[in-house]
This record gives C-alpha cells, structure tokens and sequence, in this order.
C-alpha cells in the first residue's frame, strides 16, 4: 500500500513518522481483515443497508423547521467576509 | 443509610419528583455535587451544562421525564452546548441545532446536565483514545471504562446522573456497560434517529441508551425511538410501550448459545456466562447450544465496512464551515479515514469493500436461520472485564478485535442488551442477549427477568 498516495486521497497531511508507522500498521490491519477471503462468497449479493427499504423518498417539499438563518449558518466559520464562507483560493 | 439522589434510576426518581420528596433543583444539584467531588478522578465529562439548574427550576414532573438528569455522549448535538465528539477537529463548535435524540429527550423534560468524554469520533473500544484523554473506570481507576461511549457509561456507574445516552456502531454501548457494570441497550438500527449524531459508519451506527437496570433502558428507550423525517433509514414501525412490555409476564423463550461465540470468552469469565445461562434455565426458559458464522470472520467485515464508511463520512471536516481543519485530526481518525479511502479506492473496491458486503449478507442469513429456530441469542459483549489504562497504546485494531461478540449482531442491524452478570477481580463482567430486528421488547422482557433475580446491577463502585 501506498500510504503517501493514500494520504493524498484522503486529503489527511502526514508526517514522514506517521506514514513508516502506519503503513506498518495497515499491514496488519490488512492481513486481519483479509480472513474474510476464507469464506466463499460466489453468488451472494453484496449488503450495504440493513433496513430492507428501497427508494424511500420523502415529498419534494421545504421543510423550513430545518433551515439555519445566515447568522446561525455562519456562527461556527473561522473566516467569514460580508454573510459568506471564506474558503481557500483554488486557482493562482 | 438514606440513599443519595443521584444514585437514583429513573423510575424512583420520577417517583420521589412526583410525590415530591424532592424537588427537580435537589435531584440535578445532587448529581452536579458528586460530579465536583470525584469527576477529577474519573473524567466522564467535557463539557457540563451551565443551565442544568435554571432548567430545573422550570421543570414539570408530569412529564414522562421531567426534571431527571440524563448525560449525553459528546457525538450527539446539542443546541448551543459545545459538542466536538472527543476531536481537536471540533473544540471549539457550538452546535446551531438539536439532535432529534436529544430534541426528543428535551420535550420529555429531561434535564441535560453535560456531554460525556468518548473515543474521538467514537473510533475506539476504550475511550482513550479521546482528544482529551481517557475516562477512568470507576471501579478501578488503573482500568479503562470500555468504549466508545465510555463517559456516559462511566457516568451512570459513577452516579454522576440518573441515566445516559450512547451510541454504538459495534459494541460502543453495551461493551463500555459491560466494563462499567451498567445496563447498555442497543436498538435495532433504524429504530432510533441518526440525525444529528456526529457520523461514524451510517450502515450501523444506533444511538441508545445506558442505564442503572433494564427497565430504565426500555423507559429511555420508549421516549428515543421512532420515525424522523430528517432520518430515512428510520423505521416507520409503531414504537411499542417498551416500559410495560419489559414487565410483562412470564413467557417461555428458547433461546441459543452460540458455541463458536463462547470460544472466544476468556476462561475466567466462562463460568460467570455459566451461572448467567443456568438462572435462565431456571427462569423456565430453555437454552439450547446453536453454531453460528465464527465472529472473527466479522472482524474483517466489521473493520472495512465501518473504515469505508467513516472515510466518506470524515471527508466533510475541512475547517471551512466549522472547527478546525484537517491536520488536526490524531492519529486513530487519520488512520481509519486512510484504510477507508485505500479500501474504497480504484483497483481495491472489489477485494475490500465489496467482499466485506457480501460476508455481511452471509452473516444475515446465518443470523435469519438462526432466529428461525430460537427466539433470543446469547452474546456477551466482550471476551472479559476492563483492561488497563495504556492497553490501547499502538494497537491499530484493538476496537475492532475487543469487539469480536458484538460486531456480528451490529452488522446485521440486530438488537441487544448488555447487563452486569458478575466480578472478575473486582472488576463487572457483562452478559449480553440479542435479538432479530425490532425484538426489543422480548431482550428487555428476558433481561428484565434476570435482573429481577440477580443483584449485580445494584452494586456500586466505591469512588
């Protein structure tokens, strides 16, 4: 595995230390979970959701119980500039 | 001796509020004082409620929980009470809404007296691997009190409150019972609300209550549980009157014992398991050995569902909205959204991610055909009692392998209830019954008869 690489996916910065050690640790964790090979699964339909519910919609309505106001919204951000988020530049 | 307020359950508090023995200010105060005198040593809390005494002054008794002091783990929000889930990441959020838990808690009246320390984001077994490090056991400080909603099962033994609300994505609330010598009851998932719970795994993730017996779980649990429209993995089943039915009369229930479950439990707590299956027997109902899929298959399954899951789940945490960015996450969380990100990845999908799926759809089934044949299943939900404080220390699966006997039932979405079945050196044992999906009343109705019999759960550790 390639933790530098994963590290960039995940967008999670690491440390030279961190990434010897866990990709150690992955090893492990990836050997404990590949026990799960010794079971045959040819044929079974993968889970991904346990409540046996398809397509289950609610009415394309708004719900205004649930909206924060602008002030509220913003009340948590760091940086803020006239009612908005500020977010890092993305382009030079 | 006069029994202190905050060693109270729920139903003698409502009682004592009601005929107005004491008032709902005496009853929160008497847990704030014990929280002064001994939270230093056990540290269950991160956050107390400043209000929790004007509240009280306002409250109304009549109401099914009105004026009862109930902790609150730190991954469920709470309007205006800082909530960061045990993470640097959210030190400094202050919540702009409810959680529907605890939206719902606060309409019964419920006094919400403080947020309880857990494994930051609930990633973890023991609660050390908190941001803001470990809850103590408080039967033995040298002890880790289980996890991840180790604070609020701390504070339950502790008599710091009345009653306590977990969550459990795997064992996260019946094994910190376990190791506390409390009651934790996890729901079927989908019978409780998600909406407002910080997220770990979303297949699995079921908040629940921990508390001082079983009819105090079936009460919390009554007033928790239902359809939300801000949760569409609810279930729109009617909620039973889970309080009655805990008491119902006797009925005969067959009930199974997996073989492959009791070779993982440590020797030394076999012959509590022992004792625990023969008073059933001798309640009437019969015990029979049954053969389930070995739990550590579950393992794998458990570990690559939850990681994918937590890893698109903590892909939202980028400090732009709130809290800090995502160079603050420690090591356990960067750790879990990094074998995630690996699992779900191009090329890897297929032999994590998608084999784990359909090992958990052989679990089903195996649990299915299982409860063709007995009604409830034994499943304590650890091998043994506490482990000490530092067992945790570079162990990059240790939830995932303490949590063997409990990870099979939360993949499948089943119901369970862990309830104190004895000591081993002076530390509690659990003992654990689960059921299929939406059983709740038939776990609360067996466990309710054991602890009607027994007297573990009325033993109190000495802070």
């Amino acid at each position: 595995m390639d933790v530098s690489r994963v590290a960039v996916l995940a967008n999670i910065p690491i440390s030279g230390q961190e990434e010897s050690k866990f990709s150690q640790q992955f090893a492990e964790t990836l050997t404990t979970v590949e026990l799960i090979n010794e079971l045959n699964t040819k044929n079974v339909i993968p889970t991904s959701q346990v409540t046996g519910f398809t397509n289950h919609m609610r009415p394309d309505r708004i719900d205004k119980s649930r909206i924060l106001t602008q002030v509220e919204a913003l009340s948590n951000a760091s940086h803020t500039y006239q009612g908005y988020f500020v977010v890092p530049a993305i382009f030079e | 001796m006069k029994q202190s307020l905050n060693s109270l359950t729920i139903t003698q508090a409502q009682t004592g509020l009601r005929s107005k023995q004491f008032s709902p200010v005496e009853l929160v105060q008497s847990c704030l004082d014990r929280i002064q005198a001994f939270d230093t040593k056990i540290h269950a809390f991160l956050t107390l409620n400043a209000d929790a005494i004007k509240q009280s002054q306002k409250a109304d008794v009549s109401q099914s929980l009105g004026g009862i002091p109930i902790v609150v783990k730190d991954n469920f929000l709470t309007h205006g009470l800082r909530t960061t889930a045990s993470s640097k990441v959210l030190d400094n959020y202050i919540p702009q809404y409810d959680a529907t838990v605890v939206k719902k808690l606060k309409k019964a009246g419920a006094i919400i007296i403080g947020k309880t320390n857990m494994d930051a984001w609930a990633h973890g077994s023991s609660t050390e691997t908190s941001d803001y490090g470990p809850t103590l056991n408080p039967w033995n400080t040298d002890f880790l009190p289980g996890g991840s909603s180790g604070g609020s099962a701390a504070a339950v033994a502790a008599d710091f409150c009345i009653a306590g609300i977990g969550s459990e994505t795997a064992g996260s609330i019946r094994q910190p019972a376990a190791w506390c010598g409390v009651t934790g009851f996890k729901p079927t998932y989908g019978r409780v609300s998600r909406y407002g719970v910080i997220a770990m795994a979303s297949s699995t993730d079921s908040p629940g209550p921990i508390t001082k017996n079983v009819t105090d779980s079936a009460f919390l649990s009554q007033v928790i549980a239902g359809n939300d429209p801000f949760d569409a993995t609810t279930s729109p089943i009617p909620v039973p009157n889970y309080y009655q039915n805990s008491k119902l009369k006797f009925k005969k229930f067959k009930i199974g014992l997996p073989r492959e479950y009791m070779q993982v439990m440590q020797p030394a707590a076999l012959p509590l398991i022992t004792t625990a299956v023969n008073q059933l027997e001798s309640l009437g109902h019969v015990v029979e050995e049954i053969s389930l899929i070995h739990p550590k298959y579950s393992i794998g399954v458990y570990t690559l569902v939850q990681r994918s899951e937590v890893s698109s789940n903590l892909a939202r945490y980028d400090g732009i909205r709130y809290g800090y960015g995502r160079s603050a996450f420690s090591a356990e969380a960067k750790r879990r959204i990094m074998l995630g990100t690996y699992a779900l990845s191009s090329g890897y999908y297929d032999k994590y991610y998608q084999k784990a799926q359909k090992v958990r759809s052989l679990i089903i089934q195996d649990f299915s055909a299982a409860f063709s044949q007995v009604d409830l299943i034994i499943d304590p939900p650890s091998p043994g009692p506490a482990l000490p404080v530092g067992a945790t220390v570079d162990q990059a699966m240790f939830g995932e392998m303490q949590d063997i006997l409990v990870e099979p039932s939360s993949i499948a979405g089943l119901t369970g209830i862990s309830v104190p079945c004895g000591f081993i050196g002076g530390l509690p044992l659990g003992f654990g019954l689960i059921g299929p999906q939406f059983a709740e009343s038939r776990v609360f109705q067996v466990a309710h008869q054991y602890q009607q019999v027994t007297q573990w759960h009325e033993q109190k550790p000495t802070l």
